[in-house]
């Protein structure tokens, strides 16, 4: 039987506004509880050991081979106006103001997000957030803050790495394997890449997307059923709904911070 | 004797679901209390109610004089610390070792010093006869082990109320044996008061000091083990002897087998 569309349409709207409602609630109840987590550092630093030294490889072999294709597409771009001169300009904001955070962010989602989801989701099914409870421990408070605070730390520090290996890429790829000018290269970079508009503004950026990713694979871990399959739809909606906040966030972001 | 738990008129459903139903249960202090019944017919919810873990629809649960639903946030993790709970299958920890599993709420709760804790630790493992498993993670040790770390971790605090949910199950006849055994001798060293939600019949009527029967969501029966043993209750007979058939339906509640077979019209 087909049903009235509009209640359809009226059910899905009322359903997502719901979660969208639920999600809020959930990240305010976090940040009310954080205080309780940052009285023991320790506890956030445990956690920035495990999500940001675990996801060092992945963003430093990215960053590398992401710069060394900026420079090497760049150089064949910018040939033709006999622009070469400007690499470094172009590879370095190209990193800083946008692939730097946005990549982070993507791999970050993949590595870390998914792996804190089936870290929490498992908790979950395995009793160990109720036994928590039942011990006067509050789960958010002991479990899921340290590790959405050492995500937002994280974050920044993996994106500006990224950008910075990839900064190198391009110096090698344009500069000691084409044969760009080194001077050229670094001067044009160091003239045309603002300290605030461009690096800080990229900093930014990694620290939005860190409060939004890390907060997404705490959400759906916390809030999958104890079930091996709901766990493992779970770290697929972190990557799928991180990802998808990650280009949102960063067209509202580049909007705001870059429209002149 | 006082009751350290009261179950009043308690009513519990999921939704349209009536899980609990005009529940009246007494837990006096010291004792060991086994609720028993068949799966599936609320004893597990009894025990999240006195843990404050969902809300009654009606009706309350009272620990030390408290009504639980009516605490706030802050008054139920203080009540919840003069209780421990053996979860069913442990829930250690699985990043934690054994010691640090029986440390967690040590550590937790209280500005001990680590040289003191390591000391309660070790003794509170000994109690549970793991002390020199401490090092293990709960991966490298076996299910019945498990079980007793939990129990260990449960009494880090010396807890007035121990709740144990299905603490036999999926357990071989000695761990099966040691951990009764361990439930009593703890209960009557440490002065608290245990409620043993279990099926198991013969574990449970050597240490209990009064069962409750639970079938659908009800008490039907209740009483001394002795008293049970010789009940002419139909469901406590049948629960006793593990008769297939009785009061508790072996088939599972809709149409018959000739009706699924299309035989009902030549019947």
């Amino acid at each position: 039987m087909i049903g009235n569309p509009l209640a359809a349409i009226g059910r899905v709207v009322l359903d997502t506004l719901s979660s969208i409602g639920f999600a809020t609630r959930s990240f305010f109840g976090l940040l009310q509880v954080s205080p309780g987590a940052m009285r023991r550092p320790s506890l956030i630093s445990e956690q920035i050991h495990f999500i940001g030294n675990h996801s060092l490889v992945i963003i430093i072999v990215s960053g590398l081979f992401v710069g060394m294709v900026l420079g090497l597409q760049g150089y064949i771009t910018l040939t033709p106006y006999g622009a070469e001169q400007k690499l470094g300009q172009v590879v370095a904001l190209a990193l800083v103001r946008e692939l730097g955070p946005v990549v982070t962010a993507l791999l970050f989602a993949g590595r870390a997000g998914t792996s804190l989801t089936a870290q929490i989701g498992l908790m979950k099914a395995g009793e160990q957030l109720s036994a928590m409870e039942m011990m006067a421990i509050n789960p958010i408070q002991r479990v899921l803050a340290p590790r959405f605070w050492a995500g937002v730390i994280a974050m920044p520090v993996l994106g500006t790495i990224f950008s910075a290996v990839g900064v190198l890429g391009g110096y090698l790829v344009g500069v000691q394997l084409i044969g760009v000018d080194e001077g050229a290269f670094w001067s044009q970079m160091q003239a045309n890449v603002d300290v605030r508009a461009d690096v800080l503004n990229g900093v930014l950026k990694s620290f939005v997307f860190g409060i939004a990713v890390t907060f997404t694979a705490l959400f759906q871990g916390y809030h999958a059923d104890p079930t091996p399959e709901d766990v493992s739809r779970a770290t697929t909606r972190t990557v799928v709904i991180a990802s998808l906040m990650v280009w949102g966030l960063d067209f509202v972001m580049t909007a705001l911070m870059f429209n002149k | 004797m006082s009751n350290l738990v009261e179950i009043r008129d308690l009513q519990f459903a999921y939704g349209e679901r009536v899980i609990l139903s005009n529940l009246r249960m007494d837990f006096p202090r010291g004792k060991v209390v086994a609720v028993m019944g068949g799966s599936g017919c609320g004893k597990t919810t009894v025990l999240r109610l006195i843990g404050g873990q969902i809300r009654p629809n009606k009706g309350e649960v009272k620990v030390g004089g408290e009504v639980v639903h009516q605490l706030d946030t802050d008054g139920l993790y203080r009540l919840r610390r003069k209780m421990g709970m053996l979860f069913q299958f442990g829930a250690l920890f699985t990043d934690l070792t054994v010691f640090d599993n029986v440390a967690f709420p040590l550590r937790e709760h209280t500005d001990l010093p680590e040289e003191l804790i390591r000391d309660l630790v070790l003794l509170k493992l000994n109690a549970v006869g793991l002390r020199n498993a401490h090092r293990l993670k709960p991966a490298e040790i076996s299910g019945g082990m498990a079980r007793r770390v939990a129990v260990a971790r449960a009494i880090a605090l010396d807890p007035e109320l121990i709740m144990y949910d299905e603490p036999f199950a999926g357990l071989d006849p000695i761990s099966m044996g040691v951990t009764a055994n361990l439930i009593r001798k703890l209960n009557d060293a440490l002065g608290s008061t245990s409620i043993l939600v279990s099926h198991d019949v013969h574990e449970c009527f050597s240490i209990a000091d009064f069962v409750y029967f639970m079938s659908a969501g009800k008490i039907v029966a209740q009483g001394t083990p002795a008293e049970l043993r010789v009940s002419l209750d139909p469901y406590v007979k049948q629960f006793v002897n593990a008769e297939a058939d009785g009061p508790v339906p072996f088939d599972y509640p809709g149409k018959a087998l000739a009706d699924d077979l299309g035989l009902g019209a030549r019947a």
